[in-house]
């Protein structure tokens, strides 16, 4: 009996660590913004173009910061979800168009002058909006990715959750989904909100 | 004949694949110095999109803008150390392949350690039992009436055989 017990317990230890380590996803890699203050920018509004919107605007309030590109496949999958948030209205709903024109495969943007480019990026995300709906109280346009970078977006969709004193409470990587919302976002902002 | 053909074909691609990336490289040859640093650091980290390629290898969008910012910043003539900081800041230590030593890594770095010397105890533990057990000792008078009797041999018989 002792014989085998051994064998059988590190066995089990085996199939509970790959049972854990195998249904993680290494896609989520914790964030290290996550408690920090969020990244000051000054980007483009699309929505008037010529207005610019900063992070400090939103001081006092708990918001949501969203990262979209009507190339990305997930941010369709998400889109509902959203359209769906912003009727409830619980918070300001912030998109930061990321890499709208370079981003895209399709589209050689070294060819475009930059005015050519943002011309192009503001076509290509009101269209987007305008058909699949806007759950955005407003839009800004990353054109070149740089205030990404300080987010650290390395996939589209990203959310981010930010409270009245600017910090990043929450960030999370792929489409959101219903259940999401429901067991972790809406409560956490229904708490930074008291 | 095919060969000769599939020769050719070959050297050509090679050539044709040899004018792309140089045609891509042309304009920022001219700071050798910087490249060589970007390379370096490049190589030290992860590509967050593809996560088993380096920055310095990856064809990922993210890892060309990563590289930019890189540029940039080596530009502004900040340090390794400051560059690799504005990496870690944004994307956490996951992005170095050499991840510093602190308490949450302390299993990734020794684990590995921690597992061989528990194998080898385990090893160890095994071979010492084995060999008690095979301990020599001569057998007693017994026993040896026994043998005898199982092989059917005795002093007398051996002769024969």
């Amino acid at each position: 009996m002792n014989r085998f017990l051994w064998p059988l317990i590190g066995f089990l230890v085996l199939v509970a660590l790959l049972a854990v380590g195998l249904n993680l996803n290494p896609r989520e890699v914790p964030s290290p913004l996550v408690g920090k203050p969020a990244p000051a920018f000054s980007l483009a509004r699309l929505d008037a173009p010529e207005q610019s919107f900063s992070p400090q605007e939103m001081r006092g309030r708990v918001w949501l910061l969203n990262v979209w590109a009507s190339w990305c496949v997930s941010c369709r999958q998400e889109h509902p979800v959203l359209v769906d948030l912003a009727r409830r209205a619980t918070v300001p709903l912030v998109g930061l168009n990321y890499k709208e024109v370079r981003g895209d495969g399709g589209i050689d943007s070294d060819k475009l002058t930059p005015a050519e480019e943002k011309k192009m990026v503001i076509a290509r995300a009101a269209g987007w909006l305008a058909k699949h709906g806007d759950p955005y109280s407003l839009s800004v346009l990353d054109i070149d990715g740089r205030v990404g970078i300080d987010y650290g977006v390395y996939g589209v969709p990203e959310t981010y959750v930010i409270d009245k004193a600017g910090i990043i409470r929450l960030k999370h990587i792929g489409p959101l989904s219903r259940e999401l919302l429901a067991s972790r976002i809406e409560p956490l902002l229904a708490e930074l909100a008291r | 004949m095919n060969r000769v053909l599939v020769f050719f074909l070959l050297i050509l691609a090679l050539l044709g694949g040899g004018r792309l990336s140089a045609g891509e490289a042309a304009p920022r040859a001219a700071d050798e110095a910087t490249e060589k640093r970007l390379a370096a650091i490049a190589s030290e980290l992860r590509c967050l999109v593809c996560q088993n390629e380096s920055l310095a290898g990856s064809n990922a969008e993210l890892a060309g803008d990563l590289r930019r910012e890189i540029r940039a910043l080596i530009k502004d003539g900040k340090s390794d150390s400051e560059i690799m900081a504005f990496m870690v800041e944004r994307y956490g230590d996951f992005v170095r392949y050499r991840p510093p030593l602190k308490a949450t890594t302390l299993l990734l770095w020794f684990g590995p350690a921690l597992l061989c010397a528990i194998g080898l105890a385990a090893l160890l533990r095994y071979l010492r039992r084995r060999s008690r057990a095979i301990e020599d000792r001569p057998l007693s008078a017994e026993e040896q009436r026994r043998v005898e009797a199982l092989l059917g041999t005795t002093d007398s018989s051996e002769g024969k055989s």
